[in-house]
């Protein structure tokens, strides 16, 4: 064929920088601490409601209703009402989507036209920004500023603020949304009450949709806690509140999520979803209904699984920062998340000229070295930050420490012959 | 025998609403909260308002394009046995399980006589739904054309339009059936000169549907090839959506457009697991095509969902494996649900003619279509302004209840009773 074939709107968001790491890490004998996703088993609850869900009800073979199979839906509507203050419909506040990413896919296309202008704060999960340019809107950016920290003291990810004047400035009579994501990946930051009610006047000065990405909303540590921004005054009315039940429930793979709002936005991720994807598969759907069944029995008690995963987290997070400590990397404690980044630039001083193409920034060149020769995966944080800002923020890596303990231990083994290796 | 016709030769009219979006506003909503350009007009959707009606338990659903049948044994088992496999339930490869992409390579490589690399020239999708989505977002532009056949599988014409292009649509005709012989759907047929007038240098693409929802028709190989010279001849892309590939009765055989010379380098061509192993919520689909194609959907599919669900995908591809081996043994689903349904579709056209209903015989497909002006119901409670089948179809509904074959026959024999 002659004709440009490709449709303009995936101009600039062809390249995926994760394709290179997931291949790296197939060709070399490594501990992947690189991707998002536990190498343990869903609890086993969670793991009985997928069997009940494949063997029981043929009919949950066939599809379900487009917005989201009822149970689901219901159970979405009472657990999530409580914990926003909100009375939620099933039908008109609810939509269930093709895991988080999907919501995400969904939101922004339903809402940002082109020349839209969309705020994202970096460090920042990597679609926000192609989806961005997929539906044709502008994103501006403005970053999460790390404050100096005491020698010998670890950074924390609550150490890393926005700027009230200059977050006020991005701001203009063309900006559609704001995208929030709390806790934060890759940095782990936990948005403060007092931080959301900063983004929540301006979004409310300012008429702006808050597309709010809570995955990771049960793994907080330390006592923090999580703040969904769609319950502060105000804010139902013009907020998009996202959940996974892959991150929920340690099932990656079962690629359920949903969005949470007033009916008179969701009414347009709708239209986007019947005309992109239609129905969800069943079967997840219907386990994640029972998982949330069980968990509403169990909520705040101590044998609930968002009560017990995060602290056997916080136990791992804990473990990984003692051991990466050991070889000179830098962690930064986060405060909820899959994941911890760490500074690398005593690295880079010691190693400045490592291989890579022309204009890789520094990180990228470190994590492939690290996967060559000292066997881990982690991931450069500047894929985490647009263009402009990959140099500035080049020297540090991302963690997963949602990994099974044997996992962890060979981590560690590798880590030990790698002190072992270290110059004096 | 969800649509039905109007009197005489009237095409369906294309399920469109062109109902500008609006919502009431409060004095604290927002301008700001509309739906993106986009999506204007596509919010009406003709599957929302009968699924509901039809979800009255006292109705017999021959509406939706689902089973109600079990799927193949070997394919829950599958699932099952699967469902106890820890790494099964994290992600898996984001355009397609290495497992399912290898058994799709295999068993189309069959069928399209030549290599198929499981890589880089299948991307697996939610459903065929979501490949049809992802080749429009990745393939056609605002200001193409893209030529649909009408009638046509509703979201053909809103995801073009949401796509920022205009559809171009081009009907099928029936020739009247020969005075003793059943009304097929081979009668309808596209006239090649009317077809040939729809392209232009502004047609990105056209979509084909065979089998075709709803019709059934499964078109010939001379059909395709008028099809595929124009495709050559301006230079467009082909969207072949073949959900209904195992679904072809007696006497017929289905073709593939993509096989056809000078056709791979322009065609995407989509299956369905759901159709193909009765599992319409597993949601599980495919498109197949070249490399130069198919990393634009997979750009799409990166953006969008990013992976498919891993455990239906691992399935899915154990299911496959077990059918690709017998692939000439009538045990073979894809040569015994066929047979299956050929009988099930003779004794509906029974059915229907009984009533003095007419159907058009299906050649392939899950559906039958039946004319109902000869039934002459009294609609007269209806809503005023739909057009006459939705007003036939809620009237149905409403009033002629009950559950499946068995079932619908007892209603359909009531009917005569009633009318004699």
């Amino acid at each position: 064929m002659t004709k440009r074939l490709q449709a303009q709107r995936l101009n600039g968001i062809e390249h995926n920088p994760w394709v290179e790491f997931v291949k790296l890490s197939s060709e070399h004998d490594v501990v992947n601490l690189g991707q998002g996703f536990p190498d343990f088993a869903p609890p086993d609850f969670a793991m009985e409601a997928f069997r009940r869900a494949v063997s029981g009800d043929l009919m949950l073979n066939q599809y379900t209703k487009a917005f989201g199979y009822p149970p689901l839906t219901e159970i979405l509507a009472s657990f999530f009402g409580k914990l926003l203050g909100q009375e939620m419909d099933p039908h008109k506040n609810v939509l269930v989507t093709v895991g988080a990413y999907g919501a995400l896919f969904t939101a922004f296309q339903a809402l940002v036209d082109n020349g839209d202008e969309v705020i994202i704060i970096e460090p920042a999960f990597d679609c926000y920004e192609p989806m961005t340019l997929m539906a044709g809107g502008h994103p501006v950016f403005v970053f999460l500023k790390p404050s100096p920290i005491q020698d010998g003291e670890l950074d924390s990810s609550s150490n890393w603020k926005l700027d009230p004047t200059e977050l006020a400035s991005k701001f203009t009579p063309r900006t559609k949304a704001l995208v929030l994501n709390t806790p934060n990946n890759p940095l782990g930051k936990v948005f403060s009450r007092e931080e959301l009610e900063l983004v929540a006047s301006l979004c409310q000065q300012h008429d702006v949709v808050c597309i709010t990405d809570e995955v990771y909303q049960w793994l907080v540590y330390d006592g923090h806690q999580h703040v969904s921004i769609a319950s502060l005054p105000g804010m139902w009315e013009r907020t998009l509140t996202i959940g996974s039940a892959g991150k929920t429930f340690s099932a990656t793979g079962w690629k359920v999520g949903w969005v949470l709002g007033p009916d008179n936005i969701l009414k347009h991720l709708r239209t986007v979803h019947q005309n992109s994807i239609y129905h969800c598969p069943t079967q997840g759907q219907a386990a994640v209904a029972w998982s949330f069944e069980r968990e509403q029995l169990y909520f705040g008690q101590p044998s609930s699984y968002f009560v017990q995963f995060p602290q056997a987290m916080q136990r791992s997070r804990d473990h990984m920062i003692r051991s990466l400590q050991s070889v000179g990397l830098r962690p930064v404690i986060p405060q909820g998340s899959y994941f911890l980044i760490t500074d690398i630039s005593d690295f880079k001083r010691k190693m400045p000229d490592l291989p890579g193409t022309e204009d890789e920034p520094y990180d990228s060149r470190f994590v492939k070295w690290m996967i060559k020769n000292k066997g881990l995966v982690a991931i450069p944080v500047s894929i985490f930050y647009s263009e402009p800002l990959r140099k500035r923020f080049d020297h540090y890596i991302r963690f997963c420490f949602v990994k099974d303990e044997s996992t962890l231990r060979a981590m560690d083994e590798k880590l030990q012959k790698w002190k072992a290796e270290l110059k004096p | 025998m969800f649509l039905a016709l109007g009197s005489g030769a009237r095409f369906l009219k294309t399920i469109y609403s062109s109902k500008i979006l609006r919502f009431s506003t409060s004095a604290k909503m927002s301008v700001k909260f509309t739906n993106a350009k986009r999506i204007e007009g596509l919010d009406s959707n003709v599957w929302i308002e009968f699924t509901k009606l039809a979800a009255d338990p006292s109705v017999v659903n021959l509406g939706q394009g689902l089973p109600d049948i079990s799927p193949p044994i070997y394919v829950k088992e599958k699932l099952s046995k699967i469902a106890a496999i820890d790494s099964l339930n994290q992600y898996t490869r984001g355009f397609g399980h290495p497992s399912l992409v290898k058994a799709l390579s295999c068993l189309y490589e069959k069928l399209y006589q030549n290599q198929i690399d499981p890589n880089k020239e299948i991307l697996v999708t939610v459903g065929a739904y979501g490949s049809l989505f992802s080749a429009i977002q990745a393939l056609i532009d605002e200001g193409d054309e893209v030529i649909i056949i009408v009638p046509f599988y509703d979201c053909y014409e809103p995801m073009v339009r949401m796509a920022g292009a205009t559809p171009v649509f081009i009907p099928l005709r029936s020739s009247k059936p020969v005075y003793g012989k059943r009304w097929s759907s081979s009668d309808w047929t596209l006239d090649p000169h009317e077809l040939a007038s729809k392209f232009n240098s502004r047609t990105k693409a056209i979509i084909l549907n065979t089998p075709h929802n709803p019709l059934g028709k499964v078109y010939t190989k001379e059909e395709l090839q008028v099809i595929a010279d124009l495709c050559i001849k301006y230079d467009t892309l082909c969207i072949s959506d073949e959900v209904y590939e195992w679904l072809v009765y007696s006497g017929n055989k289905h073709f593939k457009i993509a096989t056809f010379p000078g056709m791979w380098e322009r065609t995407i061509t989509i299956g369905s697991a759901g159709k193909t192993f009765s599992v319409t919520g597993w949601k599980i689909g495919w498109s197949i095509g070249p490399n130069h194609l198919i990393k634009h959907l997979q750009t799409v599919q990166q953006n969008t969902i990013y992976t498919c669900a891993t455990p239906l995908q691992e399935a899915l591809a154990q299911a496959f494996w077990i059918d690709i081996k017998r692939m000439d043994d009538p045990e073979c689903y894809f040569n015994s649900l066929p047979k299956e349904l050929e009988v099930k579709r003779d004794r509906m056209v029974c059915l229907l003619e009984s009533v003095g209903l007419k159907p058009i015989v299906p050649d392939g497909g899950y559906f039958i279509i039946a004319d109902v002006s000869l039934l002459d119901a009294d609609l007269s409670d209806m809503k005023d302004n739909e057009p006459y089948d939705y007003k036939f179809v809620k009237w149905m509904t409403k009033n002629k209840k009950d559950s499946t074959l068995d079932a619908a026959e007892e209603i359909i024999k009531a009917w005569n009773v009633q009318k004699s």
